[in-house]
């Protein structure tokens, strides 16, 4: 359970990271970020990078502030961060209701928002956060800039747009409308456990009825996404039983739900209809 | 053998310069090269939470940070929580409320609920349960931790 050597690369600036990453990609360099999914991985040397970029003593990258439209996330941005409101708008309860499902307290403080999204774990919460906003990610390399939108950004478990030479820099989050309402589900066996399903819901009311309705379900397919036919099912509907059972059974039935050893597919999709629908509830809370 | 780096790790005040690769665990470096052994090692994949230390103020799984990564910092184990003879309200409490059978996880709890207290002493109870969720103990059932990791908060705040 020890990891295998490695050299431990110090960028201080984010210039110099990126051409370290740029030379050292290539011979199994990595960014080491919180370490709370790369070191256990190490540890049981299903991994075995030959150079870590850590990215800890990058000033800059731990920038977590909004422009009015979207609440931008920095690299070094820990889980814990959003403990306590990040932002003056709805989405900072968002953030500290979903963060405190993310695996442990001292996890928390060292693992990293960024890294949760370039780790790609299908059930990870900060991936449904992204994948249900509609989130932007920013990737440097020294080849330049890019935007990636969530939709494109996830590409199956623990794969993503970013190419090896790429750092995800920040990610943007939009603002949620002031009336905005929100609801969020998982179902794990035990606290603090990766969730089997998870559901990240938000919409809003106007004369009664919902409209813009978004609802992510994570955990269950090999990337966590919108499921269109949940929202057509409830906008225009006023919220309510009746309409979230109907979303939810619409989001079951649009699955392609994971099988693993303990999970069969049908269980998933049962697991599925409970977390959205209990997401919905939660949102009149 | 990779090449080995000289630093100086701070631990409960005292300087311990070792030499240690990139891939030694703060764990080990606690236990092998400081010769700290109250920190104790479980799963060493960051499941079971024996190995949690307070770094810079923040309790955090000694086995997920390289020994490297926390140099200059301040680095807190269960050898540092008592005063002489007197020890910590956590400690006494763990031993009040039988909070603990073999101890093997008492240090990675006694870290845990000090970090915890010591960043937010009005903690909610519900959300002081699941901090407790954090680690694991094979023997006492947990009702005890709860009940002294309670008594202590409310002794950490009258403070
Ligand atoms: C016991 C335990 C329980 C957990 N439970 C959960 C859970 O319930 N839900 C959950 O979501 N997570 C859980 N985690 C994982 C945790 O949230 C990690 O913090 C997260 O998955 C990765 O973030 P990190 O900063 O620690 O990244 P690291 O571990 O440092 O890196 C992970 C991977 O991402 C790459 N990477 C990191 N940052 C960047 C970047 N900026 N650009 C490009 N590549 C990058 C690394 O090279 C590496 O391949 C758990 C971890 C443990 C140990
Ligand atoms: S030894 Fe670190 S969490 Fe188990
Ligand atoms: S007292 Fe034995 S493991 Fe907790």
């Amino acid at each position: 359970m020890k990891p295998a050597p490695f050299v431990r690369h110090v960028p201080r600036t984010l210039q110099q990271a990126l051409a370290m990453l740029s030379q050292l990609a290539g011979q199994d360099g990595r960014i080491l970020a919180g370490g709370q999914s790369l070191v256990p991985i190490m540890a049981f040397r299903l991994a075995k990078p030959a150079h870590l970029i850590d990215i800890n003593e990058i000033a800059g990258l731990d920038r977590l502030d909004s422009d009015g439209t979207a609440l931008t996330i920095g690299a070094r941005v820990r889980h814990a961060a959003f403990h306590g409101p990040a932002v003056d708008n709805p989405l900072a309860a968002l953030l500290s209701y979903v963060a405190r499902h993310i695996a442990h307290y001292p996890i928390r403080m060292r693992g990293t928002f960024c890294g949760s999204l370039a780790h790609a774990d299908p059930a990870s919460e900060w991936c449904l956060t992204a994948a249900t906003l509609g989130a932007t990610m920013i990737a440097k390399s020294q080849r330049g800039e890019r935007e990636i939108a969530a939709a494109d950004f996830f590409e199956g478990i623990m794969s993503t747009a970013l190419a090896e030479d790429e750092l995800l820099a920040e990610v943007r989050l939009p603002l949620l409308a002031a009336d905005a309402k929100f609801g969020f589900n998982e179902f794990s066996r035990r606290a603090g456990d990766f969730a089997m399903a998870s559901s990240l819901v938000t919409y809003r009311v106007a004369d009664g009825k919902i409209s813009e309705a978004r609802i992510g379900v994570g955990g269950a397919e090999s990337s966590p996404r919108r499921i269109e036919e949940a929202e057509s099912a409830l906008n225009g509907q006023p919220p309510g039983d009746p309409a979230f059972r109907a979303a939810a059974l619409a989001a079951s039935d649009a699955v392609d739900p994971l099988e693993d050893h303990q999970t069969n597919a049908e269980y998933r999709r049962d697991l599925v209809r409970a977390v959205v629908r209990r997401a919905l509830e939660h949102s009149l809370t | 053998m990779t090449e080995k780096t000289a630093l100086t790790l701070s631990i409960n005040g005292h300087a311990h310069a070792i030499n240690v690769e990139a891939r030694r665990t703060l764990a080990d470096a606690i236990r092998e090269d400081c010769g700290q052994t109250g920190t104790h090692i479980g799963c060493e994949h960051g499941i079971c939470g024996a190995c949690t230390v307070i770094v810079n103020g923040e309790p955090v799984r000694s086995c997920l940070m390289f020994a490297v990564q926390a140099e200059g910092k301040k680095i807190r184990t269960v050898e540092g929580l008592a005063d002489g003879d007197t020890l910590h309200v956590m400690q006494q409490a763990f031993m009040d409320h039988h909070g603990l059978q073999c101890g093997f996880c008492t240090p990675g709890f006694l870290m845990l609920a000090v970090g915890v207290l010591e960043r937010e002493p009005n903690i909610s109870d519900d959300d002081l349960l699941d901090v407790l969720s954090s680690n694991l103990c094979r023997c006492t059932g947990y009702q005890n931790i709860i009940k002294a990791v309670r008594a202590a908060a409310e002794q950490m705040r009258g403070k």
